[in-house]
């Protein structure tokens, strides 16, 4: 075996990090529609112990346990929204990208939202109210003066 | 010993900067002239101390001096040459070193190219971009020092990352932090208008170059970074909304409302006040993402080694920089005076719209940044807050604006008419329904949202060019007019035209590789086929190549398809510096779309076998010629300006030889 080969092979040990194993022929789910589910739902749910990816992207041994877990749920009829709220159950709010709306969230969701149409209605009142009218006709020495640039 | 006097640059610089700062606020106050030239003159002799300083730590990467801890930490004797040079800003401290570097740099440019602004003005920005210089100056000399010695050097460095060993990587610092830095001068020239008291349609005059060189540079660093995850990464994701792409998102938006908001400044002399609170915003934005990505506070992908005393001392500088200028606004905002009057349905009134939904996405990243944070702090709890968040809430915030935005371009100044505006949009109209019916007969597979962004950005660049055809008169008058016309129009209005398609492009983009894109993974032996699209890749051959630094496992993979044959090579390359396999990508352009082929993990059986990912990214060349285009209508736009520059002078020269006489 030469040196570049064991190398190789060692390379194969060593830590990955290239993604996307969601897509792993191995693992996927005999039924097409079923399959593109939990692609959908991998987008949405972090790996825990990855810095900021979803299990969709990631090639660690937990989004791999994950992926195995939202698959099994997926397989034996559960909806999306039941396998959600058995991973959360599980791991807490931390585990969707997308966080639930509620008490404690309302303000993520909203507050944008909230702020500009806040600020659209203050624009609004606070719109001059001054009446529109047209320029003021230019006085006898601001005519001379652009008769004298025209010319110049 | 030349990494000692880069030591010693630095620290000179640092005095210098503060020097820039005292000798120019007491030239400003004594009205003295020598004292004004000799704070310019620190300004510019501060930047040649920090040149020098950077070079220095660049020939200690080049000649792989593992002396110098920095190195030692950062480089390796084998890496290629432009990685070593690249290595310089991929810590910690170098890249705080380049922040420096564009900070001096941009203080050297106003004294040069600030020729057009008033005496004293002049004096307080180059005063207060010294005192930016102390900050940042201080923190890297005194905090995050790159020239540190280790006593007992070691023979070999422990090398740079190898994702990040990429020629795209290694340029895509210098432009993000040129744009990030380069709002510097927006601050201090807003801080400045402020202390005195000149917030008027010319201050929007001079600080629109200084956003468009820094909002150009932004634009083009944000695309390179995004460009390299596309192809290094091997999933052919291009945007994360990861924490640290949002903080080099949050300037770009708070920049790009700033350059709309001081259009109206400039040519209404109204929203003063606004614009002079977003230019305070954009470079108060650059300072948290410095603050953000050093301090180890949010979980990325992209953070430095995490140091929380380096961290408090970044929050030190943002809260007494972006705490000092939006105080000083603060107080001074009351006495700014309203401007010109504008009807609802105006050029005006369409460019406010655009400045509350800009700013809302601004607040909207910053509040999706920060909330995991907050919401931890408060219960205890942690929270995400990821991709599938601002894929709702941004695009829906995004949809609607972008949607008025062709309509809005040809709204006239005070008082408009809607309708008409609406009826000049027919050809532009038609063109979508032409562009939607065709994305329906050929797309395969058939989105919805694919087909929603066909026509989005297909109206975005058709209604940049009906505004363009507008302005000419096309088909109003004659052909060759149209062309005097053309050839006659400013650089800015064209430069608004191109950044405008560009946005169209970007969309376009996006939408069409988001929603159609295509995903196969098989495991292969030699000789074997698999297919994607109207294409079909044959894994013909894997052989052992050495590079430089690295020993790859390369696949020769066959295409076939209707743009008949070609060759891929997608590698797997083991870097043993870094005990790391990192993948690298084979792409293969037809026009805007990309086949993109990925050579997985040899699984060892009665034959050895690959895993081949392959994917079909429609349209993906899009989403970065789209940025790279707005960019390029950013420089348009500025080299317009330099025009102005020059008249201000000529201008304010006149005035004074008027006062003399």
């Amino acid at each position: 075996m030469t040196r570049k080969a064991r190398a190789i092979i060692g390379a194969l040990c060593a830590l990955w990090l290239t993604a996307g194993a969601a897509g792993d022929p191995a693992d996927q789910l005999p039924n097409p529609a079923q399959e593109g589910r939990a692609r959908h739902l991998f987008q949405e749910i972090r790996c825990l112990v990855c810095q900021n990816e979803s299990i969709d992207d990631s090639e660690a041994q937990l989004a791999d346990d994950l992926r195995r877990i939202v698959r099994e749920q997926i397989r034996s009829g559960r909806t999306d929204a039941e396998v959600r709220s058995f991973l959360v159950a599980r791991y807490g709010k931390f585990v969707l990208l997308k966080p639930p709306f509620d008490t404690g969230t309302a303000l993520l969701w909203l507050g944008p939202f909230g702020v500009l149409a806040a600020a659209a209605v203050i624009v609004w009142r606070r719109r001059p109210s001054g009446k529109l009218a047209d320029e003021p006709p230019l006085t006898p020495e601001e005519q001379e003066k652009l008769e004298h640039l025209r010319s110049s | 010993m030349i990494v000692e006097l880069g030591a010693f640059a630095l620290i000179l610089a640092f005095a210098l900067s503060a020097a820039q700062a005292g000798l120019s606020f007491a030239g400003r106050r004594g009205r003295n002239a020598s004292l004004r030239g000799a704070g310019e003159g620190a300004a510019l002799v501060a930047f040649a101390a920090i040149a020098f300083a950077f070079a220095s730590l660049m020939t200690a990467f080049v000649t792989s001096d593992f002396s110098v801890l920095n190195v030692a930490n950062n480089s390796h004797s084998e890496k290629p040459l432009l990685y070593k040079v690249a290595a310089v800003w991929g810590s910690h401290e170098g890249s705080m070193l380049l922040w420096d570097l564009a900070l001096t740099g941009f203080g050297a440019a106003i004294v040069l190219a600030g020729g057009g602004l008033p005496t004293n003005l002049r004096s307080v920005t180059v005063g207060v971009q010294g005192l930016l210089g102390v900050l940042f100056i201080g923190y890297t000399a005194f905090a995050s020092n790159p020239f540190v010695r280790v006593p007992n050097p070691p023979v070999e460095g422990a090398s740079l990352n190898p994702i990040l060993q990429d020629p795209f990587l290694a340029i895509h610092p210098p432009f993000l932090y040129s744009g990030y830095v380069g709002f510097s001068v927006v601050f201090s020239l807003c801080v400045a208008v402020l202390i005195e008291g000149r917030v008027d349609a010319a201050f929007a005059r001079w600080v629109r170059p200084w956003a468009l060189a820094a909002w150009s540079l932004l634009t083009i660093g944000i695309t390179l970074g995004s460009f390299w995850a596309y192809y290094e990464l091997g999933w052919g994701g291009w945007w994360f909304w990861d924490p640290v792409e949002n903080a080099s998102f949050m300037p770009w938006l708070a920049g790009a409302a700033l350059l709309h908001s001081a259009i109206v400044t400039e040519k209404r002399g109204a929203l003063t006040g606004w614009t002079v609170f977003l230019g305070l915003a954009a470079f108060s934005f650059s300072m948290l993402g410095a603050f953000l990505v050093r301090s180890g506070i949010l979980t990325s992908v992209h953070a430095f080694a995490v140091d929380p005393k380096r961290g408090s001392i970044l929050l030190g500088i943002l809260a007494v920089a972006a705490g000092g200028g939006l105080g000083l606004f603060a107080w001074r905002a009351p006495d700014l005076k309203p401007g010109g009057l504008f009807a609802p349905v105006s050029r005006e009134g369409a460019l406010v719209l655009n400045n509350l939904f800009l700013a809302t996405a601004a607040l909207m990243v910053m509040v999706g940044t920060l909330y995991p944070l907050i919401y931890q702090a408060i219960t205890g709890q942690p929270l995400s807050v990821g991709a599938p968040f601002y894929n709702l809430a941004f695009g829906l915030l995004m949809a609607v604006i972008l949607l008025v935005m062709p309509v809005a371009t040809l709204l006239s100044w005070k008082r408009a008419d809607a309708k008409g505006a609406v009826q000049r949009l027919w050809a532009a109209a038609l063109t979508v329904v032409g562009a939607v019916a065709l994305a329906f007969l050929l797309q395969n597979p058939k989105t919805g949202f694919a087909i929603l962004g066909v026509a989005l950005g297909v109206w975005l660049i058709a209604g940049a060019l009906s505004e363009l055809a507008h302005r000419i008169r096309l088909g109003a008058t004659t052909l060759s007019d149209s062309v005097t016309r053309l050839t006659h129009l400013p650089r800015s209005a064209l430069g608004m035209t191109l950044a405008h398609i560009g946005v169209g492009v970007f969309v376009l983009g996006a939408c069409v590789e988001l929603n159609g894109r295509v995903e196969v993974a098989k495991v292969l032996a030699t000789g074997e086929t698999v297919g994607i699209g109207a294409y079909h890749l044959t894994l013909s051959g894997v052989s052992t190549v050495e590079g430089p630094n690295f020993t790859a496992e390369r696949a020769r993979v066959d295409v076939n398809g209707p743009s008949g044959p070609g060759v891929l090579f997608p590698e797997r390359r083991f870097y043993p510096a870094n005990r790391q396999t990192v993948s690298q990508v084979a792409i293969d352009v037809h026009g805007a779309s990309d086949l993109y082929v990925v050579f997985g993990e040899r699984r060892e059986g009665a034959k050895p076998t690959w895993l081949i990912r392959a994917y079909w990214n429609p349209f993906a060349r899009l989403i970065f010629l789209g940025p790279l285009i707005m960019a390029l209508g950013g420089a348009l736009s500025l080299s317009d300006r330099r025009l102005r520059l020059v008249a201000g002078r000529k201008a304010v020269a006149a005035a004074q030889t008027k006062a003399a006489t």
